[in-house]
């Protein structure tokens, strides 16, 4: 078992208590919430899609920690970026998260994110930390909500992993 | 049964001998002992208990009520047997008035299926509160959807009590049905269930109790608490999963309409009229968790010989030293402080959300429950979204409130 304090690490907690691009984007060209019903974790995420650049991006919810620096660093990471250069990071993240991607050993542009990498193996915490991905992806595909239960969602990741 | 006694020095309730008996409390978590205190969610399962499983499942084991050898006839005796210590354990006037199911839920959903469908209609009205576990909300709303029928919600104040004077105004000429849990799974507060079953007996309305979170913790009368139906579960009575009780009065389950239908529930078939069995065979269609109604026998026999009563008053121990010292602990709060509470904490610690503190608690071999406990009522009532929640069990001791305590210190201190 990995050692979840570690998980808990100065860069995630800085974003707990500091959280980056947080509050309302009055000009959203596209908006998502996310759900986790499992723990009741919540998340909107909005962004101004500038053509197929992400022009802006905030997020606002109630959540844990590990949700709320993983939402915080995501839209770091993703501002500015291509919608294809997000949609990657969506799925490396997930990937990561779930155990499907070793950072160690694989290439990925996951850059500071791989903070996150110790979530995949504590499986009850994997959806904390992808829901605001999981957001992000039905934001940017015009899928007015989500939740971490949609069975039909691309980015569904079961507790526990394949 | 002499095979199922527990450890214990008369007159004493000597924890540490208790604590043998169950071989998964000397697991260590990440080399921390394990403090368990998730014991609302299910309790933890004592050797006498194992060991008959075991036995039944080595010597015993058979389908019931069919043939004529000697497994048989063994596990329908022992299956019966079980429903006999079940009934002695809540002072069921006969046996018959026990109803084996698969749990608490199962429970519900019969008296829905089989009294609900059949005596509440279009504009009745079901008076249910706040403080109910979704297993006693979800399938009124299913009935209340198909029927017509409205659910009216009794109150709660800030420490979590039902709020008694609203609930006598809820009842009316419409009400035709009560349920109420005996002891919240979210706040531990215990409701006065003796009063509103009796208020609502005046008015010839019928009461089902959810006593998922009290019959391990205390002594349940049935017959002193006049409810029509009483419900648990076997896995937090150190009893196996997929197996409970529904406690009904014999009057009513005979009026009842049955729930599923299959073998064992009927008297004759035939494709032109099939005759019912008598109670509780009627609603106990097809082959039943019979280990696990063994098992649960087993379960029962062990908390009476530890004494219910001893239970209680070592848990309120052990609930009053956490709460004293959770009360001086600046940045926590404690959700439910309801005057009559069974041993459940539930509580926030300012600025951590409640699953950050389960898994830093579990980094200190500490097991709470995290999360809206399915009582999202309950959640919207107090304004949370989630609580972390410690249970304490009759085997848990102060040493490990002192272990909780310094690990929700250990959760401030990450957090600071």
């Amino acid at each position: 078992m990995t050692d979840s304090k570690a998980l808990y690490q100065e860069v995630i907690l800085d974003h707990n208590r500091k959280p980056r691009n947080y509050g309302q984007l009055a000009n959203a060209s596209h908006r998502a919430e996310g759900h986790n019903p499992l723990c009741g974790d919540r998340i909107s995420v909005g962004l101004d899609l500038d053509g197929e650049r992400i022009g802006g991006i905030v997020f606002q919810g109630e959540s844990c920690a590990i949700c709320k620096a993983s939402a915080s660093m995501m839209t770091t990471n993703v501002k500015g970026k291509s919608r294809a250069d997000a949609e990657t990071l969506i799925r490396e993240f997930r990937d990561m998260a779930t155990g499907k991607l070793d950072p160690q050993s694989e290439t990925h542009h996951l850059g500071r994110l791989t903070v996150f990498a110790g979530i995949c193996d504590l499986p009850t915490r994997v959806k904390c930390a992808i829901l605001p991905w999981h957001t992000l992806h039905a934001a940017l595909n015009s899928v007015a909500s989500t939740s971490t239960e949609a069975e039909d969602d691309p980015m569904h990741a079961p507790i526990g992993g394949a | 049964m002499s095979n199922v006694a527990p450890a214990r020095t008369p007159g004493k309730f000597d924890v540490e001998r208790i604590r043998a008996d169950f071989p998964i409390l000397g697991l260590r978590i990440d080399g921390k002992p394990l403090v368990y205190l998730d014991n609302a969610a299910s309790s933890q399962m004592p050797q006498p208990v194992i060991d008959r499983l075991v036995r039944y499942q080595t010597s015993q084991h058979s389908n019931i009520n069919r043939a004529v050898h000697y497994l048989s006839e063994t596990a329908t005796f022992e299956y019966a047997e079980a429903r006999c210590k079940l009934a002695r354990f809540i002072n069921a006037s006969e046996e018959r008035e026990v109803i084996f199911t698969s749990g608490t839920t199962d429970a519900i959903n019969l008296v829905m299926h089989g009294y609900g469908r059949k005596f509440i209609g279009a504009g009745d009205e079901i008076i249910l509160t706040t403080l109910e576990h979704h297993s006693n909300i979800v399938p009124w709303q299913m009935l209340c959807e198909e029927k017509g029928a409205k659910i009216r919600v009794v109150p709660v104040n800030d420490a979590g009590e039902l709020l008694v004077d609203e609930y006598e105004k809820l009842f009316n000429e419409r009400t035709r049905f009560v349920g109420v849990m005996h002891v919240s799974n979210a706040l531990g507060t215990v409701n006065p269930i003796r009063h509103m079953t009796a208020f609502a007996h005046a008015r010839g309305v019928p009461v089902l109790i959810d006593g998922a979170q009290a019959a391990p913790h205390m002594q349940i009368d049935v017959q002193d608490l006049d409810c029509d139906f009483y419900a648990f579960s076997g896995h937090k009575v150190c009893g196996p999963t997929g197996i409970g009780v529904l406690y009904g009065k014999a009057a009513l389950l005979e009026k009842m309409q049955p729930f599923k239908g299959g073998g064992d529930m009927i008297l004759s078939v035939t494709f032109e009229k099939t005759v019912y069995n008598t109670i509780p065979h009627k609603f106990e269609a097809g082959t039943p968790p019979i280990a696990a109604a063994i098992g649960l026998g087993a379960a029962v026999d062990y908390l009476s010989a530890l004494g219910m009563d001893n239970i209680a008053a070592h848990e309120l121990e052990l609930l009053d030293y956490a709460t004293a010292q959770v009360n001086r602990m600046p940045g926590v709060r404690i959700i439910g402080t309801a005057e009559k509470k069974a041993a459940v904490l539930s509580f926030a610690v300012d600025g951590v959300h409640p699953h950050d503190v389960g898994t830093l608690l579990n980094q200190e071999g500490v097991a709470v429950r995290t999360g809206h406990h399915c009582a999202q009522p309950v959640m919207q009532r107090f304004n949370v979204p989630a609580t972390s929640r410690a249970s304490f069990a009759f085997y848990n001791t102060l040493a490990e409130v002192d272990a909780l305590i310094s690990g929700i210190r250990a959760v401030q201190k990450v957090f600071s």
